[in-house]
């Protein structure tokens, strides 16, 4: 048990939606709905057993206040104690972590936690995200998360060739993942020779960011159940232990203003502590499997340099050489990855879904071959910042 | 249980427009007002490693409302941040949830709403009626409170008379109140004749339009004392969701509430809430909800909130001494406030409008139409 913590918290029950671009036949609490009834049965419960309710998504998005109101008819919360989170991107991985928090509180047992978005009802994506910028001093120049930046900094590091071949690389080693997870949005069938031609053709979103290497806007819903170790060990033939998580704030369009520029991005400072208060010195060699939150394939590969605290070219040639491949060094996002689904407030969520699902050995025709005992997951949201999460298959850190 | 501690409040001035001041700039000053009181800092080992927010995205036309507030939370310098998209009063519940769990051992809280920012607040809780059935017919939160209204004055048999003594009162005690936004002076007969807003409510039974933030720091039992002499504890905690639809709902019914503070005074062990209670802040938006959620609290029998309120049991429990929501509140930290008015309360410091002997207070808010959502918490001193 983690040194702190007042209690061990397994996630028992999992549910998901198919994620797709449109789900016309359904509205938004017929959606959670099914996630809802798949979690109970996947953790062999019912309603009766739940003790509170934790739901999230970006109201904006599909225009609809506090949603948890109407979404009652289809959540199972009606009579329960609920409370609603939520942080952006990172809303998914939040709910799990604030799942954590209060069921490790003693105050709820077992909880449920419901992540979505059903962004074709929110139109465009871009404009709703571009909404959040500061309206006197910043949202003129917003794109939405549409931006060249990390893609000319490792351009800059790199060399254009480089860079180009390694995020495409990871783009399709993605969509490769992708096309094993029946669930997942875009399953495109790429392949590695593809790359040249893609680098060139597809269409320029923004600067060096290409369609190809950005995320969907998708709909679905993921639920995960979690209890406490009591609880967790009677329902559960196989929990997955809540280790530890962290949040981490870096405000990058005001920092220049009010703070100091900060040198360290919160991906990189998030692991950085997590690790260390874990005593996980070697990630790559401790995990068994990431799932990251890789809105593009350009944030992709800067990011796994900052989780995985690798220095210089280290990340991009392990993306060169495979290492990030189910069957390489450390598997990254065997689900296919953001890139491939994007309901974005389920998002972060499917992240630590999919590492548990890993864990129990269940995660259908993308299990990975390899004993999968340690997972990690990340979250990203807002201007800039992190969630991130071990989760375990044994009791004994 | 182990006990969670307030250790100080700092409240922003209501206003009803504030209009020289954006939502930042009012964050900033309850954040100074806290670290004055307890100079905690976010750096270092022992600093606030977790923040919670409470604000809402439609009232500040912003998605990811708590994205434009994380400088001035504390949170932008590699903290973490987490947002209570309910009423406020579920994120006491939270932060407290989270320094019980062992995460966190000091929690910073802050919320903002500026209602002014809309044209129209029952713009904005129209939209949170299914796009299908229920928006299309104008349905919103002062509407919804109008039909409950309707149900539970016609079974508490509630008077005119009485909902104007409950403003009257509300609007004494904001003149006390240095944070209170509405203190203009009432007759009862100007309650009773001001104009229908919504059937049967009148436009002064209803709380008018306020911007506002609040701001408290919480601890662990084992460090509260780095920051105060004098701890407010946070014994209980509950909260409960009703059904959606109205039409399946008995509105004069309180069972949700119940619920609520059922769970609050079990956690806090108050076997007889009427013993121990004798301080009550109540969300009370509307003038019949203040009748209707004493009765919710089991601080009188059900349906007699009317005969309650002619034997003086508002003043008798000291009940929104602050001047509640009556004399406004922002709608999404109400609870917020309550909260920071009876931590003063409990720690003596509420200057013109302190009560007497006061040692264990009961706060409730509630979200969603006609009391969908309710939330309640109690503190001790």
């Amino acid at each position: 048990m983690s040194k702190k913590k007042n209690r061990n918290v397994g996630i028992i029950g999992i549910g998901m939606t198919e994620i797709s671009s449109h789900k016309e036949n359904q509205n938004q609490p017929e959606m959670i709905n099914e996630a809802v009834r798949a979690a109970l049965a996947d953790a062999g419960i019912t309603m009766k057993d739940i003790d509170c309710v934790v739901h999230g998504n970006m109201e904006l998005f599909e225009m609809v206040h506090q949603p948890d109101m109407w979404h009652a008819i289809g959540t199972g919360a009606l009579g329960k104690p609920s409370f609603r989170i939520t942080t952006g991107g990172t809303t998914g991985m939040t709910l799990i972590a604030a799942s954590d928090n209060l069921v490790a509180s003693g105050m709820y047992d077992v909880i449920m936690a419901i992540g979505f978005n059903k962004l074709q009802e929110a139109g465009s994506t871009t404009g709703g995200i571009t909404n959040m910028s500061d309206p006197l001093w910043y949202r003129h120049f917003q794109t939405g998360a549409l931006t060249s930046t990390s893609a000319n900094m490792t351009i800059e590091e790199f060399g254009e060739e480089r860079a180009r071949r390694a995020a495409m690389k990871h783009r399709i080693m993605m969509d490769k993942h992708a096309c094993l997870n029946k669930r997942a949005h875009r399953r495109l069938g790429l392949e590695y020779n593809q790359a040249e031609d893609l680098m060139k053709k597809s269409p320029v979103l923004i600067g060096e960011l290409r369609l190809i290497h950005m995320c969907s806007q998708s709909d679905g819903a993921c639920v995960m159940i979690m209890a406490s170790e009591e609880k967790a060990k009677k329902i559960s033939k196989k929990p997955v232990w809540i280790r530890d998580h962290i949040g981490v704030h870096r405000e990058e369009t005001a920092s220049n203003v009010y703070f100091p520029i900060l040198s360290e991005n919160s991906h990189r400072a998030a692991a950085r502590k997590l690790f260390e208060r874990n005593g996980i010195t070697n990630p790559i060699e401790y995990f068994d499997v990431f799932e990251m939150y890789d809105p593009s394939a350009w944030w992709g590969i800067e990011w796994l340099r900052d989780f995985l605290l690798l220095e210089g070219d280290q990340a991009i040639k392990m993306v060169e050489d495979g290492e990030f491949d189910l069957d390489g060094k450390i598997p990254v996002n065997p689900s296919g990855g953001v890139t491939a689904s994007n309901p974005i407030s389920a998002t972060a969520m499917l992240k630590p879904a999919e590492v548990a699902l890993q864990i129990r050995g269940d995660a259908g025709d993308h299990q990975l071959k390899r004993k999968v005992r340690h997972g990690l997951a990340s979250g990203f949201g807002g201007a800039m910042w992190t969630e991130l999460m071990i989760l375990e298959k044994d009791l004994n850190w | 249980m182990k006990r969670v501690a307030i250790c100080a409040v700092a409240q922003h001035q209501i206003g009803s427009n504030i209009w020289d001041k954006r939502f930042q700039g009012m964050l900033m000053d309850v954040l100074e007002g806290v670290q004055e009181q307890t100079g905690f800092t976010f750096g270092g080992e022992n600093g606030v490693k977790n923040v919670v927010t409470c604000s809402d995205d439609f009232f500040d036309a912003r998605t990811i409302s708590d994205n434009a507030v994380n400088d001035v939370v504390g949170a932008a310098n590699y903290r973490g941040e987490q947002k209570m998209a309910q009423e406020g009063l579920n994120g006491i519940g939270y932060a407290m949830a989270s320094i019980l769990s062992g995460h966190d051992d000091v929690i910073y809280l802050a919320g903002h709403c500026k209602e002014s920012y809309s044209v129209s607040r029952n713009q904005i809780t129209n939209m949170a009626y299914d796009p299908f059935y229920c928006r299309c017919l104008g349905l919103d939160y002062l509407n919804a409170a109008g039909l409950q209204a309707r149900a539970y004055m016609g079974k508490a048999n509630i008077t005119e008379e009485q909902l104007a003594k409950v403003v009257v009162r509300a609007r004494q005690w904001a003149a006390r109140n240095a944070y209170a936004n509405e203190k203009t002076q009432l007759h009862p007969g100007d309650v009773m004749y001001s104009s229908v807003l919504c059937d049967p409510i009148r436009s002064l039974h209803a709380y008018p339009v306020s911007d506002g933030a609040v701001a408290m720091l919480l601890a662990s039992e084992e460090r509260a004392h780095e920051f105060t002499d004098n701890p407010i504890w946070i014994t209980g905690f509950g909260n409960c969701l009703d059904s959606y639809f109205m039409g399946t709902r008995d509105l004069a019914s309180n069972d949700t509430l119940n619920n609520a503070a059922g769970q609050a005074y079990k956690m806090a062990g108050l076997k007889q809430p009427r013993k121990s209670i004798n301080l009550v802040e109540v969300m009370d938006c509307y003038a019949y909800q203040q009748p209707m959620w004493l009765e919710g609290l089991g601080l009188c029998d059900e349906g007699s909130g009317g005969s309650f309120i002619d034997e003086h049991g508002p003043a008798r429990y000291n009940v929104n001494l602050s001047g509640g929501m009556l004399a406004g509140r922002p709608l999404m930290i109400g609870g917020l406030y309550g909260v920071a008015e009876a931590v003063l309360q409990l720690k003596g410091q509420a200057d013109e409008h302190q009560a007497s002997d006061v040692n264990c207070a009961v706060i409730q808010s509630t979200t969603g139409g006609a009391g969908q959502h309710q939330a309640v918490v109690v503190l001790e001193r």
